[in-house]
């Protein structure tokens, strides 16, 4: 069989996902994709998003049907050049076994552990040659929050994705949580597992503490890119940081969820009740209050770092999503060169995937 | 967040954390140590079920056997309470609750009222319900309605072990007493499970499944039975909401009620027998605080107004099937009796 056939499969994102419904098609078959490109839209129970296409070349079929649902890794199409015979795409279609080794993708893709002077700490870690992009997200998020970044970026590197302190399933009990408690984590995982230098992205209040390590430890941090981040202006929705650190109930919490995207139908059921679950967590309550009062008080933004960031030198990079409703996309203005992504908000990274994974690995790997 | 347990181990670790987080935190109960101070294997059976198993050796003095007599030891426990500590007292069955009704009904549940708010009973009775044990008539039942009709006390019946874990931690936490109601049935049933300590707020009902045609009301073993219709019914084109109440005492009426609004048809599922019942009291609810959107009859599937049967073959027909609880949602969505 010719080996010019190249499978399109469904995705996993995430540890959880075990199935996925097919959409849609975003291509028509006999048409030319390349890498990166949007080819079907995908929905899980959690979440509904955008497949880019990891490998190029011409659609002979589309296997999926759209509003069908398929498991993790079932066979949605295929990709051969014009020179391969339709009987041979058939046999191939017919003779397709799901790339299975569930057991040993689980243990690839299962957290990990690290014992850091602020307590423990879970991260993620994709393995590759080359300087380390190290994801940081924001108030209230995890790792989980890379969910459609981790794996797109770790087809050109290595990634590592931490839950900062107080946060995801790292340490609760944390005294006086501050942004020195989030920028020594960033530095003590990157100690622990021996990477001297990384690109930093950071989202949100994860672009601040991505920002401020790059401030204090410059000769750790090859570049800087800075999405939707705090520290750049003065503003913040402070009625959503309320919203989210007092809701104890789904109906409380969603209203406030809801502002972070702008597209609010993707904050479904699942997902509230995975914020909860987190929120219920023993600490979670306490954590973020304190956290909130150091970094934003009075519902404004304490910590400014736009000033030492131009003064450091190091290659810096703003995205922002035009119709965030958390920090306002004229903060992006702050330092040179922002992108604005419109039709995008707050989650600009999970709403516009695609454009935000070239852009990183544009200056990352460019 | 990979991890998951049953529903019993769930139960040993959430008194496990409590136990350490706060030594006022006492474990009591028939052989739930198995046998301490008297010859032979210490920590033997961990309760009638199993469920405390190992705990001895690790919170040795927080775990007490008691003697065979549910009126001494749940009055004990609820003494206890008033005093200082928080017990956590575990009954075999719910169907013994009736020896030491007065302790529960008459004086734990009226403290705080009849002291004038100046008494708290932070007590808890774990019991297991329901039937399909083969365990006959005195070892089956599910007596949810009994103590959700009694002002004072707080009605806890999961549906699975990332909600029995925080609601067990939420009650050993609550200053008044609480009835915690375990189905056998589900004490193997399987989900992730944090390795944190978790309070899940009591009153705060789980949509189990999002739909937008019927509305099934229900808690306990019959969630996972409701679920199981839904999905048959799915492939009938009929899109089902499941709300789980987790709690009984108090009980989340604001998200049936949305629920109703959206959909207009609603079923009650519960394994209780029917008089006086869950599935009664939000039909009744429903009927009085959201009429109007009601597009057809309430329905309810319940055991029948009948003691639990020895027969086996009687009992698998006594308990609400997943096949009676989709017969009862077609009927609602105007289909014709099968």
């Amino acid at each position: 069989m010719s080996d010019e056939i190249v499978p399109i499969l469904m995705p996993k994102w995430g540890l959880s996902m075990k199935q996925g419904t097919l959409s849609s098609w975003l291509v028509e078959e006999g048409s030319e994709i390349s890498p990166g490109d949007e080819i079907m839209d995908v929905e899980t129970d959690k979440i509904a998003n955008a497949v880019e296409a990891s490998d190029g070349g011409l659609l002979r079929r589309r296997v999926g049907m759209a509003g069908e649902t398929y498991p993790v890794r079932a066979l949605l199409g295929v990709l051969a050049p014009a020179s391969v015979p339709d009987s041979e795409i058939d046999a191939y279609v017919a003779s397709f076994k799901a790339p299975v080794a569930e057991e040993t993708d689980d243990e690839e893709t299962a957290p990990l552990f690290l014992d850091l002077p602020v307590g423990r700490i879970r991260y993620a870690e994709r393995p590759g040659d080359g300087i380390p992009v190290l994801l940081v997200h924001g108030f209230g998020g995890d790792l989980d929050n890379w969910l459609f970044n981790i794996d797109s970026l770790a087809e050109a590197g290595p990634v590592v994705a931490l839950d900062l302190p107080g946060h995801g399933q790292s340490v609760k009990s944390v005294a006086a949580p501050s942004l020195t408690t989030m920028t020594d984590a960033v530095i003590g995982l990157m100690d622990s597992l021996g990477v001297a230098r990384a690109h930093l992205v950071g989202h949100s209040m994860g672009g601040l503490v991505a920002g401020r390590t790059g401030i204090d430890r410059p000769d750790r941090v090859a570049s800087l890119t800075l999405i939707a981040a705090a520290g750049l202006g003065e503003e913040i929705n402070g009625a959503y940081l309320d919203g989210f650190v007092s809701a104890a109930s789904r109906r409380d919490l969603k209203p406030a969820l809801v502002h972070l995207f702008a597209d609010q139908a993707l904050v479904n059921r699942s997902m509230v009740e995975d914020v909860l679950k987190y929120k219920r967590l023993d600490g979670v309550g306490a954590f973020l209050e304190a956290l909130r009062d150091a970094l934003f008080p009075g519902d404004r933004q304490a910590m400014h770092i736009a000033d030492d960031l131009a003064a450091i030198g190091c290659p810096c990079h703003v995205i922002w999503g035009a119709e965030d409703a958390i920090i306002p996309a004229s903060h992006a203005g702050a330092l040179e060169g922002a992108t604005v992504i419109d039709g995008a908000g707050h989650m600009v990274q999970m709403e516009r995937a695609t454009e935000v994974n070239r852009l990183i690995l544009s200056w990352t790997h460019g | 967040m990979a991890r998951t347990l049953s529903m019993m181990a769930a139960i040993n670790e959430a008194l496990d954390q409590e136990m350490s987080r706060d030594p006022t935190v006492v474990v009591l109960g028939e052989d739930i140590v198995g046998g301490t101070g008297s010859p032979g294997e210490d920590d033997a059976w961990g309760g009638a079920m199993g469920v405390t198993k190992g705990l001895i050796h690790k919170h040795p003095g927080q775990l007490i056997d008691t003697p065979l007599s549910e009126s001494a030891y749940i009055g004990a426990a609820i003494g206890a309470a008033t005093c200082g500590l928080r017990p956590v007292a575990e009954l075999m069955f719910v169907d013994f609750m009736g020896v030491c009704l007065d302790q529960i009904f008459n004086q734990a549940a009226k403290f705080r009222y009849m002291f004038g708010g100046k008494a708290e009973t932070p007590v808890v009775i774990r019991t297991t319900c329901g039937a399909g044990f083969r365990a006959a008539a005195q070892h089956s039942q599910m007596l949810t309605p009994v103590f959700t009709h009694i002002p004072g006390l707080k009605v806890v019946c999961p549906s699975n072990a990332y909600d029995t874990k925080g609601l067990l931690i939420q009650s050993i936490r609550d200053n008044d007493p609480v009835i915690f109601l375990e189905h056998k049935n589900l004490y193997d049933h399987e989900t992730d499970v944090p390795e944190e300590s978790y309070a899940i707020p009591f009153g705060e009902a789980n949509i189990a499944r999002e739909g937008t045609d019927v509305t099934i009301v229900t808690y306990g073993m019959m969630v996972p039975y409701s679920l199981e219709a839904s999905e048959t019914l799915k492939g009938e084109g009929i899109d089902v909401e499941v709300i789980d109440l987790r709690t009984l005492s108090p009980i989340d009426l604001d998200t049936v009620f949305e629920s109703v609004e959206m959909t207009g048809r609603l079923v009650c599922v519960d394994e209780a027998n029917p008089r006086c019942s869950i599935a009664s009291d939000v039909a009744a609810a429903v009927a009085q605080e959201a009429f109007g959107s009601l597009k057809g009859p309430v329905a309810m599937v319940t055991a029948p107004h009948a003691p639990v049967p020895f027969s086996s073959a009687l009992e698998d027909l006594y308990i609400p099937s997943p096949e009676r609880i989709a017969d009862s949602v077609r009927r609602t969505m105007g289909a014709h009796p099968s």
